[in-house]
C-alpha cells in the first residue's frame, strides 16, 4: 500500500531544510511558496527519509484569481506519496521554477502546461508549445479563454 | 549544415578520406527527415524530426498535437457522466481502463463506493482490456519489425474475441463507456459468463502460439536484444511507468503497490525484464497477458450476485475539492486529476497520459541507433496518439 | 546460323515452315540423310534472317505473354496464400474465388494518374521502371521452361543471367535518386549496398554447380543433373536462395522498401503504371528466380510421368510458395545486419563450398577427356559429405558470427542528464 503523507507531516519534515517555504496545509495537500518549489522538490527527492523519486504528474488549475500547479509525487522505496501545490498569482506572466533538472519526466508535462495554461517554467531547457503550434493565440485551458473569432 | 551535436570529431566524409587518403573526395552531410505525420509506423499522426548521418540517428525531436481535440477543455462543460464518453476517445484501444481511472477519480471526489459486484465486473473488463491493448502493442511492434502483418493479424484474431465479450457487456466494441460513477452501466448478461470461460480456456493456447512464433525467433532477437536500453534509474527519473518500467527490471505495478478495487483479493505475479531493451519491452507484454488471465479467472470464481450500481443522483454534484486517482493502465500509470467546484461539471479535468510521458525518453533511447531501431523502439514504447494528443 | 535450332523445339516448327531448305535440312527435315532433297519452306534461300526475325519475335511474344499470365496468377496466389497465413480470407470478390483480382489491380493502376514530383529528375525517373522490368524479362531469354523449350541456349547462359539480374541494382538506384524524396534516397542507397553485396555470395554459390556440370549453358546444367544438385550442393542451394531473396528484396531482406521504416523505399514517389512496373518486376522476379533455382538445383524440367513443362511449373511454384511462406513469417533484418550477413556469413560459406566441391571432384571423379565423371556411388557419397558439411558449417558459423552491432557512442552531454535514485 502506498501511504499518502498528510500535508501537516510533510510540512514538518521539510521545514528544517527549507524554512519558510511552506504556505499552509490542509488534509493531504501541502502548499509551498511558488519561488521555493525547486528547493522543496530538491529536498523531497534527495532526503533519504522522503526519497520521492517518481514524479507522477504535474497539473495546473486555473482558479481565476490564481493558478495552482499540483505535483503528485511518489517514493518507490518508502512507498509513500505526497501532493505538493503552489499558487501563482497574476495572469500576465505566471512563473514557476522548472523541476526538469530533478525529474526528466517533468519535461513534456511542463511544456504542456505552458502550452495550454500559460504558466511559464523558468529554467526549462526547451519551453516550447507542445500540442498546439507556435503562434497559437492564447492558452486554451484558461477559464477566460475565448476562441479567436474566425 | 550543422546539428550542433558533433557526435564524431570529424564530419562523416572526413572519416572516409582518412581511410582512403586521396582516393576519393567524398563530401557528406547530415540529412534531416520528417518521419511522419504520414508514415506507416508512427502509430497515428505523429511526427519525428530526425537528423541522420547515413542511417545513424544524430538527433530526434518528436512533434505531436495533430490529434489534439481539447478533451480537457471539453470536459469542463459536460456532466460527470457525459465525461465518460470523452475518456473513451483518449486511448481508443483501451477505453475500459480509461473509464475505470476516470470513474475512480470521480468516486473519490464524490465519496461514493461502488458495490462489490460492480468492482469485480470492472476488474474483469479492465484486465480483458489490458490483454487487448497488449495484443495490439505486440502486433504493431512486430509489424514495425517488418513481419508483414502476420503476427498483427494473429493478435487481432484474439482481440476480436475480447471485443465480442465487450459487445455483450455494453453493446459497443471500441468506445465502450461501460463504467459509471458508482458502478457499471449494467450487469453482464447470462451468456457472457460461458463466453468468458471459453475465452479463458482458449487464450493461454494462443499466447503459447505467439511465443512459439516470436520469442525465440533469431531475427527478432538479433534486432531487439541490447537495442535502446533503458535503465531503471533513467526510467524512474523520466516518470516512465507501466510495462516499460517493468521491462527495465523494476517491479512497480500499482495493482500491487497501491491496490484499487479488488486487486488485493487476487493473486498474480509482476513480470519484470532484465535489460530494459526492446526485447524485454516486447516480452513483458506477453507475460502480462498471462497474469491478466489469472486475474480474470480468480475474479470469475469470486464474483457474487448483487447490485452493480451504487445509489447516486442522476446529476452528480461532488463537494468542492480535488482528487487524483490512478490505475495501472495497459501503457502505464493512468491518472485523472479532477477538481470540483460543487457544480454538475468538473471544474478541471486533467489526464496523466502514460504514453505521453513515456515518450519523454524516446530521444535518449534512439540517438546513436539506426532508423530501423527507432521505429522498433517507438513501437515498444506503445504510444497511442489519442492519448498523447488528447 | 542454325545453331540456335539445336534441341530447340519451341522455335523449330515456325522457322522450318518459313525457311526450310537444303542448308538446314539436318534440323528441319526429319529422317534426312546427306544426298537427299530437303523440304522447302515458304521463303527462298538467303531470306533465313527474316524467318529468324519472325520466329524470334513470335517466340518472345508468346513467352512474355504466357509469363505475364503466370505472373498475374502468381500475384493472386501470393495474396491469397498470405491471406491464409494471416488467418484471413484474402481477395475473393472479383470473379470466381477472386481470380480476376490481378485484372482489377491492373485496371486500377492503368487508370491512375502518373505523378512526377517537382524535384524529380524526369528522365531517370521515367527510365527506372522500364529498366527494372526489361532486365527482369531478359532472364527469360535463357531459361529452359521444358524439354527443348527455350528461346536461346547460349553457352554463357549462367553468366548472362548473373549479368542481367545485377542491372536491377542500377534501376533501383535510379528510381531512388531520381525521385527527389529522402525515403526514396534511403531506399536507393540501401539498394546499392545490399544488391551488390549479395551478388558476391550468390555467384560464389553457383560456382559449385558449374564445377559439377562443367558448362555455363543452362540446358547442359539441367542435363548434367543425374542427381539433383540440391543434394550435391546443399550449401550452394542455401546461399543461393538466401542471396536471391535479398536480390529480389523479399523479406526478411526487404530493407530497400521496408514499409515500416522508409514508407516504400525507392518507389515511394511512383504512382500509376510506373509503380505497376516495379510491382510487376518484383513479383515476376520471384517466378524467374524460382525458375533459375529449379534449373540449377532441382533438375530443371526433368521428372517422371508428367510432361516436362508441368514439372518445371510445379517446381517453380513450389519454390514460390516457399518464398511466400518466408515472407509471411519472418521479421525484417536491419540493413547493417543484412550486410554483415552477406559478408561475414554467406561469403565464407560460399568459399568453403567451392573448396569442398573442388576437392571432392578431384578425389572422387575419374578423369575422362577434358573433364571428370562420377560413378553413382561416388555421387551419393558426395551428397552425404556435402549435407554434413552444410549442417556443420552453418551451425559453426551461426555460433561464431554475430550480427549485432552496437549503437554509435553518444557523448553524455547530448543525452538528458539523469540523477541516481
Amino acid at each position: 500500500m502506498i501511504r499518502p503523507i498528510p500535508g501537516e507531516e510533510l510540512a514538518r519534515r521539510i521545514q528544517d531544510a527549507c524554512p519558510g517555504a511552506v504556505e499552509r496545509w490542509a488534509g493531504l495537500d501541502l502548499w509551498v511558496r511558488p519561488e521555493r518549489v525547486l528547493e522543496v522538490c530538491q529536498h523531497l527527492k534527495s532526503d533519504s527519509g522522503l526519497g520521492f523519486n517518481l514524479l507522477n504528474s504535474i497539473s495546473a488549475v486555473d482558479y481565476v484569481e490564481h493558478f495552482e500547479v499540483v505535483y503528485h509525487l511518489t517514493s518507490t522505496s518508502h512507498l509513500h506519496s505526497a501532493v505538493l501545490k503552489a499558487r501563482v498569482f497574476g495572469r500576465e506572466d505566471p512563473t514557476l521554477p522548472s523541476v526538469v533538472g530533478l525529474w526528466q519526466g517533468a519535461d513534456y508535462q511542463e511544456r504542456e502546461i505552458w502550452d495550454l495554461m500559460g504558466v511559464r517554467f523558468e529554467g526549462h531547457p526547451n519551453l516550447k508549445r507542445i500540442l498546439l503550434w507556435e503562434g497559437y493565440p492564447g492558452h486554451p485551458l484558461r477559464r477566460d479563454y475565448l476562441e479567436a473569432p474566425r | 549544415m550543422t546539428t550542433g551535436l558533433g557526435l564524431s570529431a570529424a564530419p562523416p566524409g572526413e572519416r572516409y578520406k582518412r581511410l582512403l587518403p586521396g582516393a576519393m573526395s567524398m563530401r557528406s552531410e547530415p540529412v534531416t527527415v520528417n518521419v511522419g505525420p504520414q508514415h506507416p509506423s508512427t502509430h497515428g499522426v505523429f511526427r519525428l524530426r530526425v537528423t541522420f548521418d547515413g542511417e545513424i540517428i544524430l538527433d530526434v525531436e518528436p512533434i505531436f498535437g495533430y490529434l489534439h481535440r481539447g478533451s480537457e477543455k471539453l470536459a469542463e462543460e459536460r456532466t460527470y457522466t457525459q465525461v465518460i464518453t470523452l475518456t473513451d476517445r483518449l486511448d481508443y484501444v483501451a477505453s475500459m481502463t480509461n473509464n475505470q481511472a476516470y470513474v475512480l477519480a470521480a468516486e473519490k471526489l464524490a465519496g461514493l463506493r461502488p458495490p462489490e459486484r460492480a468492482m469485480y465486473l470492472r476488474v474483469i473488463a479492465a484486465e480483458l482490456q489490458r490483454i487487448a491493448s497488449h495484443l495490439m502493442a505486440t502486433g504493431f511492434l512486430l509489424n514495425d519489425l517488418g513481419a508483414f502483418a502476420t503476427p498483427l493479424m494473429y493478435c487481432f484474431r484474439e482481440r476480436e474475441k475480447i471485443l465480442d465479450l465487450f459487445e455483450m457487456l455494453c453493446g459497443a466494441r471500441i468506445t465502450l463507456s461501460y463504467m459509471r460513477v458508482g458502478g457499471v452501466f449494467q450487469d453482464a448478461p447470462e451468456d457472457f459468463w460461458p463466453a468468458l470461460r471459453k475465452f479463458l480456456k482458449e487464450m493461454p493456447g494462443y499466447i503459447d502460439e505467439y511465443e512459439a512464433l516470436l520469442v525465440e525467433n533469431e531475427i527478432l532477437v538479433t534486432r531487439t536484444r541490447g537495442v535502446s536500453v533503458l535503465t531503471v534509474d533513467h526510467a524512474l527519473n523520466a516518470s516512465v511507468t507501466g510495462p516499460m518500467l517493468r521491462a527495465s527490471g523494476f517491479p512497480w505495478d500499482l495493482r500491487v503497490v497501491d491496490p484499487y478495487e479488488v486487486y488485493d483479493r487476487v493473486r498474480f505475479d509482476v513480470p519484470v525484464g532484465k535489460a530494459g531493451d526492446n526485447y524485454d519491452r516486447f516480452k513483458i507484454r506477453l507475460d502480462e497477458m498471462r497474469q491478466s488471465l489469472r486475474i480474470v479467472e480468480q475474479c470469475v470464481e469470486q464474483i457474487e450476485p448483487g447490485p452493480v450500481r451504487a445509489e447516486s443522483p442522476a446529476l452528480l454534484r461532488p463537494p468542492a475539492g480535488d482528487a487524483y486517482a490512478r490505475i495501472e493502465g495497459p501503457k502505464g500509470e493512468l491518472g485523472f486529476y479532477l477538481v470540483s467546484d460543487g457544480s454538475i461539471a468538473p471544474y478541471r479535468f486533467k489526464l496523466r497520459a502514460p504514453s505521453f510521458i513515456n515518450l519523454t525518453v524516446l530521444r535518449d533511447l534512439v540517438i546513436g541507433w539506426k532508423l530501423a531501431d527507432m521505429i522498433v523502439t517507438l513501437g515498444s514504447i506503445d504510444i497511442n496518439m489519442g492519448e498523447v494528443d488528447r | 546460323m542454325n545453331a540456335f535450332l539445336a534441341g530447340n523445339s519451341l522455335m523449330r516448327g515456325l522457322y522450318c515452315w518459313l525457311a526450310a531448305n537444303q542448308g538446314n535440312a539436318q534440323e528441319c527435315s526429319p529422317g534426312w540423310q546427306p544426298g537427299m532433297a530437303a523440304r522447302d519452306g515458304l521463303l527462298p534461300a538467303g531470306w533465313e534472317w527474316l524467318a529468324f526475325a519472325v520466329t524470334a519475335s513470335v517466340a518472345a511474344f508468346l513467352v512474355l505473354n504466357l509469363f505475364l499470365l503466370l505472373a498475374m496468377f502468381y500475384t493472386y496466389l501470393e495474396r491469397r496464400l498470405i491471406g491464409r497465413f494471416q488467418v484471413r480470407i484474402g481477395p475473393n470478390r472479383t470473379g470466381p474465388w477472386g481470380l480476376l483480382q490481378p485484372v482489377a489491380d491492373a485496371i486500377k493502376l492503368l487508370t491512375k494518374e502518373s505523378i512526377i514530383p517537382d524535384g524529380a529528375d524526369r528522365w531517370l525517373f521515367n527510365l527506372a521502371p522500364i529498366a527494372m522490368v526489361v532486365t527482369m524479362f531478359m532472364v527469360l531469354a535463357v531459361l529452359p521452361f521444358g524439354e527443348g523449350t527455350f528461346i536461346a541456349d547460349i553457352n554463357v547462359g549462367l553468366l548472362f543471367l548473373i549479368a542481367v539480374t545485377s542491372v536491377n541494382a542500377l534501376a533501383v538506384f535510379m528510381a531512388g535518386v531520381a525521385s527527389g524524396n529522402r525515403y526514396a534516397m534511403f531506399g536507393g542507397v540501401r539498394a546499392v549496398a545490399q544488391l551488390i553485396s549479395y551478388e558476391v555470395p550468390m555467384v560464389l554459390s553457383v560456382v559449385g554447380v558449374l564445377l559439377l556440370a562443367g558448362s555455363l549453358s543452362l540446358v547442359d546444367i539441367v542435363n548434367a543433373q543425374r542427381v539433383p544438385f540440391l543434394l550435391l550442393q546443399p550449401l550452394g542451394f542455401f546461399i543461393f536462395v538466401v542471396g536471391a531473396s535479398a536480390e529480389m528484396n523479399r523479406p526478411p531482406f526487404d530493407t530497400l522498401e521496408a514499409e515500416s521504416e522508409i514508407v516504400a523505399g525507392y518507389h515511394t514517389e511512383y504512382s500509376g503504371m510506373k509503380f505497376g512496373y516495379f510491382w510487376l518486376a518484383e513479383y515476376s522476379a520471384v517466378l524467374t528466380t524460382s525458375g533459375v533455382i529449379a534449373t540449377l538445383f532441382l533438375n530443371g524440367w526433368q521428372g517422371p510421368l508428367l510432361p516436362s513443362h508441368v514439372w518445371f511449373l510445379l517446381k517453380v511454384f513450389g519454390l514460390a510458395f516457399v518464398f511466400i511462406w518466408v515472407r509471411s513469417t519472418l521479421p525484417r533484418v536491419r540493413i547493417d545486419q543484412t550486410m554483415a550477413f552477406a559478408w561475414k556469413f554467406l561469403l565464407p560459406l560460399g568459399l568453403l563450398n567451392i573448396f569442398v566441391t573442388a576437392a571432392e571432384i578431384l578425389v572422387l571423379g575419374q578423369p575422362q577427356g577434358e573433364g571428370r565423371v562420377f560413378s553413382t556411388g561416388g555421387l551419393w557419397l558426395m551428397a552425404g559429405i556435402n549435407v554434413t558439411v552444410t549442417i556443420g558449417s552453418v551451425a559453426v558459423f551461426s555460433r561464431l558470427v554475430s550480427l549485432r552491432t552496437p549503437a554509435l557512442p553518444v557523448p553524455a552531454a547530448h543525452l538528458s542528464r539523469v540523477e541516481a535514485r
